[in-house]
């Protein structure tokens, strides 16, 4: 497929899906937030985080020369680092402000979703870390295609790759809008444009390297200021989580006596926090976000293409180890600080709720309780801070998205699709910085198409694509030696085509965004993963048994060398020798 | 060059043995990843009193909470374990087999 065509038939795919959503007036928006009053010193701490990375952007910029500078640092980044820059990329607003929330309104189930983020990235690091490191140079297109015809490949794996990051990005954008709105008290669009603009000047001056360090300063104040609200809130219980969750079932209690519940009703609501709820229904719900965050995690391009900015497969897997323990400590402290934010808010309504009144819920919605909490157990100053942060996380987080959609068009599409290889370095960094411009405008673009939008389901999205599309890709291609080239492009087509038809029939989207009423939607279930994941591996299997060409027969044979490859890094140590 | 190199790689016995080695130890390790999350979510989805009840009568703490929190520390030390395993032992091993198989 011409490279053009498959950008364009990602980006109208994506603009069509909002424009329906507009169309048909997207039913009611949990996601809008009221205009707070400005708060400066978010804004103080925030611009001093940004007069901070840009100087670290100008630093990177001089070392930022060649592509392998642009798209992998050089290959010149630490385990240690490149695991806390890893975390810095997964710890995005959904999970800080997203978990916390949800631990907020319903205990115990935020944390089954914290573990299901978890949990992908062992397997990534028993299966696929070293691999990627010894097969890839800088996206995870070049491990995907490394035996197999470039053009549809590397193709389908930059669709893949685009499709992924717009859904991604497209919930951070409107993430960082209705956040501005709350955190410092700006209109929604300078939120768009400032996230746009200040990500393109990371990454385009200072690329991969700026794009790292912004995320490792990131992760670093925000694994701190977690640290600092869970033991404040630790503290008023003398470190007993059973005192924390005795008081938090008690408050719980006593609002559900004080919205008319009876004695009995109440005790039990109160007790509703220390089991899992409604959150997980069926069954087949249930295993299918498991499989969706579990596989996910492992077909995410961001973080593919961190393992490339390492120099060795030993650092691949220190930096994995050391994402998975920031990651996991860090889900612990947001599970700590949501139980924080019950005890703590809920017995002031008159300061966080809206009117004072405990039904209308929290100031700025759900996903407050965190920045509430840092308010309640730190005073002004830490709650700018911790604004400031939250904010900061969604800039990172776009940045390193961008850097791998930019990477996708330049490197797969443009230099080895439309150009068969044949393009020099200054050629390719060129290539790479204009579709960097065009990505930052999109972004800003569909943060503005999507304002209005329930953006809820695009990160679950995100995560059905990356494990029905890519994982299934990724994983045959390294590892079955009958896999072909057909079977992978037909079988993750499959993958993509079915998680997001099947996305957009589910309830979350059907009903919820689209404002078709209660039980008319055609996919029962909350996410198609347990069935696309299937049908992607399935096909590729069926289509590569099948596959009786010439071409497929010498991709057979190509396999042991590949293998021998991806099991010593013998042959890999050029990919990282810049 | 490097196709000379894997050749002789593969002809050395003792690297198809660690190779088979080093994927069951990777394959068990992904399996009890597996096992300990799937078995959580089928906790969850089938038998929600299991995880409902309290660990000390009388109690709040429900067994869901260390259980939950089990999941998340068990991920993060298998990690390790793998991590350190592979970087040390295998890779020295495989190290001796490359010099073994390339000289």
């Amino acid at each position: 497929m011409n490279p053009l065509v498959t950008t364009l038939i990602a980006v109208i795919a994506i603009a069509l899906i909002g424009f329906f959503g507009t169309a048909f007036g997207a039913g009611p928006d949990t996601g809008q937030t009221q205009q707070q009053a400005t708060n400066w010193t978010a804004i103080s701490m925030f611009a001093a985080f940004v007069i901070i990375t840009l100087g670290i952007t100008k630093w990177a910029a001089a070392r930022t020369r060649s592509v392998a500078d642009f798209y992998t640092a050089g290959g010149g980044i630490t385990g240690f680092q490149n695991g806390l820059a890893i975390a810095g990329d997964y710890m995005s607003a959904a999970s800080f402000l997203g978990i916390s929330g949800l631990v907020f309104a319903n205990g115990f189930d935020g944390l089954i979703f914290s573990i299901g983020w978890l949990v992908g990235w062992p397997v990534l690091t028993f299966l696929m870390a070293e691999r990627l490191r010894n097969l890839g140079k800088f996206t995870f297109a070049d491990v995907a295609s490394y035996r197999f015809a470039q053009t549809p490949l590397r193709s389908f794996a930059a669709t893949g790759t685009l499709v992924v990051v717009a859904f991604y990005m497209i919930a951070q954008m409107v993430g960082a809008g209705q956040l501005i709105k709350i955190l410092f008290g700006l209109e929604y669009i300078y939120a768009v444009i400032l996230v746009g603009v200040i990500m393109m000047m990371y990454v385009l001056f200072g690329g991969m390297t700026a794009t790292t360090w912004v995320q490792i300063i990131k992760a670093v104040l925000l694994l701190g200021g977690a640290t600092f609200m869970a033991v404040m809130v630790l503290l008023q219980f003398g470190f007993s989580p059973e005192a924390l969750f005795a008081k938090a079932v008690e408050v719980k209690t006593g609002l559900a006596a004080a919205t008319g519940k009876s004695a009995e009703e109440a005790a039990k609501a109160g007790a509703s926090i220390m089991a899992p709820g409604g959150l997980i229904t069926d069954p087949i719900s249930a295993i299918s976000v498991g499989m969706a965050l579990m596989f996910g995690t492992a077909g995410l391009p961001h973080i593919l293409m961190r393992f490339f900015t390492v120099p060795t497969a030993k650092e691949a897997r220190k930096s994995v180890a050391w994402a998975t323990t920031w990651i996991g400590y860090f889900y612990i402290l947001t599970f700590i600080i949501g139980f924080g934010a019950i005890v703590n808010l809920i017995p002031n309504p008159g300061e966080y709720f809206v009117n004072g009144d405990l039904a209308k819920g929290l100031n700025g919605g759900g996903n407050m309780a965190a920045v509430h909490l840092a308010n309640a157990v730190g005073g002004n100053v830490f709650l700018g801070f911790i604004s400031a942060v939250a904010f900061a996380t969604i800039l990172a987080v776009v940045a390193g998205l961008t850097l791998s959609g930019a990477s996708a068009v330049s490197h797969d599409l443009y230099a080895s699709v439309w150009r068969h290889g044949n393009v020099d370095s200054d050629t390719e960094l060129r290539v790479s910085k204009i579709t960097t411009v065009a990505l930052g405008v999109i972004a800003v673009l569909l943060g503005i198409l999507f304002e209005k939008q329930n953006v809820a389901f695009m990160v679950m999205l995100a995560f059905t694509i990356a494990a029905s599309a890519n994982f299934p890709v990724l994983f045959m291609s390294v590892l079955w030696k009958n896999c072909t080239t057909t079977g992978a492009v037909v079988g993750g087509t499959v993958g993509l085509v079915m998680s997001v038809v099947l996305t957009v029939l589910s309830p979350g989207v059907w009903e919820a965004t689209l404002g078709n009423p209660k039980g008319s939607a055609w996919f029962p279930y909350s996410t198609p993963a347990v069935f696309s994941i299937t049908a992607a591996f399935v096909t590729i299997w069926i289509v590569s048994l099948l596959d009786r060409s010439a071409r497929a027969q010498k991709e057979r044979a190509l396999y042991p060398d590949q293998m021998t490859r991806s099991e010593t890094g013998v042959g890999a140590a050029e990919a990282s020798a810049h | 060059m490097s196709v000379e190199a894997w050749g002789q790689i593969r002809s050395n016995p003792k690297f198809q043995t660690f190779v088979k080695k080093r994927n069951r130890y990777s394959i068990i390790m992904s399996v009890l990843v597996i096992f300990a999350y799937f078995g959580f979510i089928l906790l969850i989805a089938f038998d929600k009193a299991f995880l409902a009840q309290q660990i000390v009568p009388g109690g709040v703490t429900s067994l869901g909470i260390p259980l939950g929190v089990g999941v998340i520390l068990f991920t993060i030390v298998l990690t390790w374990i793998y991590v350190r395993r592979a970087n040390t032992e295998f890779d020295a091993e495989a190290e001796a087999i490359l010099e073994e198989s390339t000289k």
